[in-house]
């Protein structure tokens, strides 16, 4: 069996393990690699970062721990930049487990939003940031599109409480919101359908601001709701959570993540490469042959 | 490094004991993969019971009828009216008789009757003509080639998506067979298809890693941490020992067979 064939059965567990390897070592080793930031992305940081403080944005997390590692970036960047500009954040669920990762959230920002910092050389004092003033977390309920479609109407026909079983009028943030037209925008951070249900049943019928961050899977698809303005900004995958905590220079887990990025699709481009200069070297010899 | 309490170590490693459980399923099935992967579906049943109940039933349904009657079905409430959703709700259930399984059917029409109602035109509007509007915007000539790359906004983008659409729906015409210049519109539209699937492919790849990434975070963290204290080391040694133990045993049964394969052959 000469060198090509050798490829076309190669076991893919040496290639699995070739890839943990690769993606161990450059997460050992650290280094930074410059992120480019694109249009997209800079667009719903530079309308968040325009923002006055007081001003309240809704911040949907409709996903699930599945897509946790791509998406959680993203809802602790952009809470964190709006809590930091001391605006006001509202959350909800439309995803079944993702109360849970709300709640994480809330926890994790609460305690590094005790800290002082500074981004973009403008220092921020510590503080601590409040249920009911600072933010709202409405919870989950089913059926995502008669949410949103819901919420165009009143806040308190899906959510008549909040998660923790406040009724929606007794929150001070919540008192002055009816429905999105007292939310300067919703940033959806999406894993799945609801995306869509955002643009047909809530933008394309309350004509609000909308951006969406989503898994990278769901990324291209998207776009052609970017041209047509139905969203103003677009976060696909690791790669756009990591162009926010960059614009935000607030750097996390995407940021860090993005030198293992590289050097993994580097190397599975190598994979392509090989697999196909393979397959046509070894294409006479395969006749009928299984390829693994 | 911030201090941990056995407790909260205790779960981060069974955390880590099952992303490894997981990660197995690379190498071929086995039990502990089949654990972690039955743990992950019962949890998140269960889970989403309880969050229906707290975020669903309780705040939409039973604290509005609440001051009612549980013998009168609470239609003495003061919000009597939220009992008919219920009641079409609880009809559902008589998917699980063979006998009474048609009666599922009216809920089900109303609730397909109200989606439908409210989609086809929201639908319509926001997922097709917007697109369509879209695709058939004035040629902006004057900025031809925009500002910046691949500038949604420049006339080359335009003419790009115009032309591109027209092609791939070119593709997709099977009226007549694909010859001549017909032919040649057609594989150009196919090349636009394979651009717009490479894209998503690159992406999903990119999600993917992006995965693996985040447990390989959390396995640093875990990692790093179980080096704060000795008995936090002894458990990370036993954990990482048994999946070391298991891989080796495994190497060696896979060499074994591969130079038993290569004799018999």
């Amino acid at each position: 069996m000469n060198l090509f064939n050798r490829l076309m059965f190669l076991d893919r567990r040496w290639i699995f393990l070739l890839l943990a390897l690769v993606c161990i070592i450059t997460y050992v080793i650290p280094f930074e690699i410059p992120v480019t930031k694109t249009n997209e992305v800079r667009a719903i940081y530079n309308y968040i970062e325009a923002l006055k403080p007081g001003d309240i944005i809704h911040l949907g997390v409709d996903y699930d721990p599945s897509s946790l590692a791509e998406l959680h970036p993203m809802t602790y960047a952009i809470a964190e930049h709006a809590f930091r500009k001391n605006m006001k954040v509202i959350f909800t669920a439309l995803s079944q487990n993702g109360p849970g990762m709300v709640d994480q959230a809330i926890r994790d920002l609460t305690d590094s939003m005790k800290l002082d910092r500074t981004y973009n050389g403008v220092f921020y004092k510590g503080r601590e940031i409040k249920n009911g003033e600072d933010y709202a977390f409405l919870g989950y309920k089913p059926y995502p599109a008669l949410v949103i479609y819901g919420m165009g109407q009143n806040y308190r026909i899906p959510f008549p409480s909040d998660y923790y079983g406040t009724p929606l009028d007794s929150i001070p943030i919540m008192k002055k919101v009816k429905n999105y037209d007292q939310v300067k925008c919703v940033v959806g951070i999406i894993a799945g359908n609801v995306a869509d249900m955002w643009i047909v049943y809530g933008q394309g019928r309350y004509n609000f601001k909308l951006a969406l961050g989503m898994t990278g899977v769901m990324g291209a698809d998207y776009y052609p709701y970017l041209n047509t303005g139905q969203i103003f900004g677009i976060m696909g995958g690791l790669l756009g959570a990591a162009q926010y905590e960059d614009l935000a220079d607030n750097q996390g887990p995407a940021k860090d993540g993005m030198r293992v990025q590289v050097f993994a699709h580097i190397l599975i481009m190598i994979f392509i490469v090989l697999a196909n200069i393979g397959f046509f070297m070894a294409k006479g010899s395969l006749m009928g042959k299984e390829v693994r | 490094m911030e201090s941990m309490t056995m407790e909260t170590y205790l779960w981060t490693t069974l955390g880590a004991f099952l992303s490894l459980c997981i990660f197995s399923f690379l190498y071929k099935d086995n039990p502990f993969y089949k654990f972690a992967e039955h743990l992950v579906a019962g949890l998140a049943a269960g889970y989403f019971v309880i969050i229906l109940w707290h975020n669903g039933l309780k705040p939409n349904l039973f604290d509005y009828v609440g001051d009612g009657n549980f013998y009168l079905l609470w239609l003495d409430s003061s919000h009597p009216w939220y009992m008919v959703p219920a009641f079409l709700g609880a009809l559902m259930w008589t998917r699980f008789s063979r006998k009474w399984s048609w009666v599922s059917r009216w809920p089900m029409a109303i609730y397909i009757g109200i989606g439908v109602g409210l989609s086809i035109p929201l639908g319509m509007r926001n997922a097709v003509n917007m697109q369509l509007f879209s695709t058939m915007r004035p040629m902006a000539w004057d900025n031809f080639l925009g500002n910046g790359y691949l500038d949604p906004t420049s006339g080359f983008s335009h003419l790009l998506i115009f032309v591109g659409m027209l092609a791939a729906l070119f593709y997709f015409f099977f009226s007549k067979e694909h010859k001549g210049v017909f032919n040649g519109v057609a594989k150009f539209g196919i090349g636009i298809l394979m651009i717009g699937f490479g894209a998503t492919f690159g992406f999903t790849v990119m999600a993917r890693i992006s995965l693996f990434i985040q447990r390989i975070q959390k396995l640093g963290e875990w990692s790093s941490i179980s080096w704060t204290d000795g008995a936090f080391t002894a458990i990370w040694l036993i954990v990482c020992g048994s999946f070391i133990a298991v891989g080796i045993y495994e190497f060696i049964k896979y060499m074994r067979n591969r130079g038993q394969t290569k004799a018999a052959a």
